[in-house]
């Protein structure tokens, strides 16, 4: 029979590295599990109606978080508003039109480069240049922009990505048809890689929403409450960046928990819109 | 008929690999040209430089002598993009857009400026019938290209360059992913269409060749060995190298 030639060393070999294996995905589990329930158990009795509409007052002593959602909403909006045009447009050059394939390679490494570098040293970049040298103060533009430079390799990378899944015969297809340049990567290109680049702006967002390092220094810890068009240049927490002060500054853990809670369920729809997107694309593609 | 397309002295590189030799070659309208040779012997190469599809790729150098109409297809006020619509291409493998069927054919025309719906369905109902699909797709015109079988694709292909009104259809080896059914319906379709249009066909089916061309042209090792009515290639070839290619001595 198949199971005899086995000798006994090598079933417990084998059974070991069963139970190894098995070991290593409970343990990832229950992590991931614990970190849920903890934040939620911590986190959500915190969260009311007056904290998620009210703004902290230091008369009164009560503390409110919708300032820094707001923050949150024009950060994310102005980041992303400048970093897709730039990123998706610098993508569509290196991959379409670029002719020296060594300075694409260059550039491609200096991108994956700076993906890698650690968030705090683009707030100190961010605070230098935008802050200071552009006298942008601290603000909400400048911890977009701060954030446009972070998120911009990431951008650029998944959207060429994306355009290098394009059959080069469907180009060929349309360039024998009479069609141009601008008028194949418009009608053919795009549309055919357009969810690679709807998931990598999801992401983006998503990194966006838990980034704080580098908006410590840039766009600020202020907690008031701003209509949009103010809201840029005036200095503002994110929820994120709130947490932190929250939590380290002013020992509300409560609020942070509540804060943590609430960034918990946004990364959540954030994924599962991407997942959402990028499956309801392919699907018409594939139809 | 006159000679609608005339090569004259033309050499291709690919960088410095030199890939067509001193190519000469008239090719009359209103026929069918097939073009065989072993794998990598410059047909498509060839064929692709007819609408300058080899612009697209880098490193490729041409001299010699193209003429479309009497006019040099590399001349400075030719307009690449309408030559390619006068000269149009049907590709090896069937390469619908992924877009519905209405909008495969319909995309042409579009690119070339026509925008009313009306003139739009006319050419879309035209192209069909021409490339002898309709009856299969008209119930479906909405529905995504890809959805097609192979063969199905390949005349929706052929009925997507019939919709810019071309002179000339380049074709590279267009049966050569499909069945022996599909096949025969692109042959019998090919044999149609040379009546109003000029269609150049790379081949690797010599049969195929002798059933619908009117002539051919033998290439090998990047040269133009021997070209002329196919009956008479096929049957009374004046080279040696002919000869022996279409009797399957090598190749």
């Amino acid at each position: 029979m198949y199971g005899n030639g086995v000798s006994k060393a090598r079933k417990i070999y084998i059974m070991s590295m069963r139970v190894l294996m098995w070991a290593s995905v409970a343990v990832t589990c229950l992590l991931a599990l614990f970190m849920i329930v903890y934040i939620s158990v911590r986190g959500i009795p915190n969260i009311s109606w007056e904290i998620l509409s009210t703004k902290p007052s230091y008369l009164s002593g009560g503390i409110g978080i919708l300032p820094d959602i707001m923050n949150t909403v024009y950060i994310l909006i102005a980041t992303l508003v400048i970093v897709i045009p730039l990123g998706a447009g610098a993508a569509i050059y290196l991959t379409e039109y670029a002719s020296n394939k060594r300075i694409v390679a260059v550039i491609e490494y200096a991108a994956e480069t700076l993906s890698g570098i650690p968030s705090i040293i683009y707030g100190l970049v961010g605070m230098l240049f935008f802050c200071q040298f552009l006298n942008m103060k601290t603000s909400i533009i400048a911890g977009a922009l701060t954030l446009v430079i972070m998120n911009l390799p990431t951008i650029m990378r998944t959207t060429q990505e994306s355009l290098k899944t394009v059959p080069q015969s469907y180009r060929e297809g349309a360039f024998g048809l009479g069609a141009g340049k601008w008028r194949v990567i418009r009608t053919v290109v795009l549309p055919g890689c357009v969810d690679g680049v709807i998931t990598g702006c999801i992401l983006s967002a998503g990194r966006i929403l838990g980034e704080s390092a580098a908006l410590l220094f840039t766009a600020g810890f202020a907690h008031a409450l701003n209509g949009i068009f103010e809201g840029f240049s005036s200095p503002g927490a994110t929820l994120t960046v709130a947490l932190y002060v929250y939590a380290k500054e002013q020992g509300e853990f409560g609020i942070a928990f509540a804060i943590a809670a609430i960034l918990m369920v946004l990364a959540l729809v954030i994924n599962l819109s991407a997942m959402l997107t990028g499956k309801y694309f392919k699907r018409r593609r594939n139809i | 008929m006159s000679d609608i397309i005339k090569v004259k002295n033309m050499c291709l590189w690919y960088g410095e690999h030199k890939a067509l030799n001193n190519i000469n070659i008239n090719i009359p309208g209103k026929s069918i040209t097939a073009l065989i040779g072993p794998s990598g012997c410059g047909k498509s190469t060839f064929l692709k430089s007819l609408d300058r599809m080899n612009d697209l790729i880098p490193g490729v150098k041409i001299t010699g002598d193209i003429r479309y109409k009497d006019k040099d297809i590399f001349d400075a006020s030719v307009d690449v993009n309408e030559l390619r619509r006068e000269i149009g291409m049907v590709f090896q493998k069937p390469n619908p857009f992924p877009m519905s069927i209405y909008d495969n054919i319909a995309y042409g025309p579009r690119t070339h400026g026509i925008k009313s719906r009306a003139k739009l369905d006319v050419i879309v109902e035209k192209s069909l019938k021409d490339a002898a699909i309709w009856d299969e797709v008209k119930d479906r015109l909405k529905k995504n290209a890809l959805g097609l079988s192979g063969g199905q694709q390949q005349r929706l292909c052929i009925a997507r360059a019939l919709a810019v009104q071309p002179k000339v259809i380049l074709m590279d080896e267009p049966t050569s992913a499909l069945d022996p059914v599909s096949t025969s319906k692109i042959e019998e379709l090919s044999s149609k269409l040379k009546k109003d249009y000029t269609i150049i066909m790379v081949t690797h089916n010599m049969q195929q060749a002798v059933r619908i061309s009117d002539q051919t042209a033998f290439f090998l090792l990047g040269e133009l060995v021997e070209y002329g009515k196919t009956e008479t290639l096929f049957s009374t070839p004046s080279d040696k190298r002919t000869e022996d290619y279409i009797t399957g001595r090598f190749g």
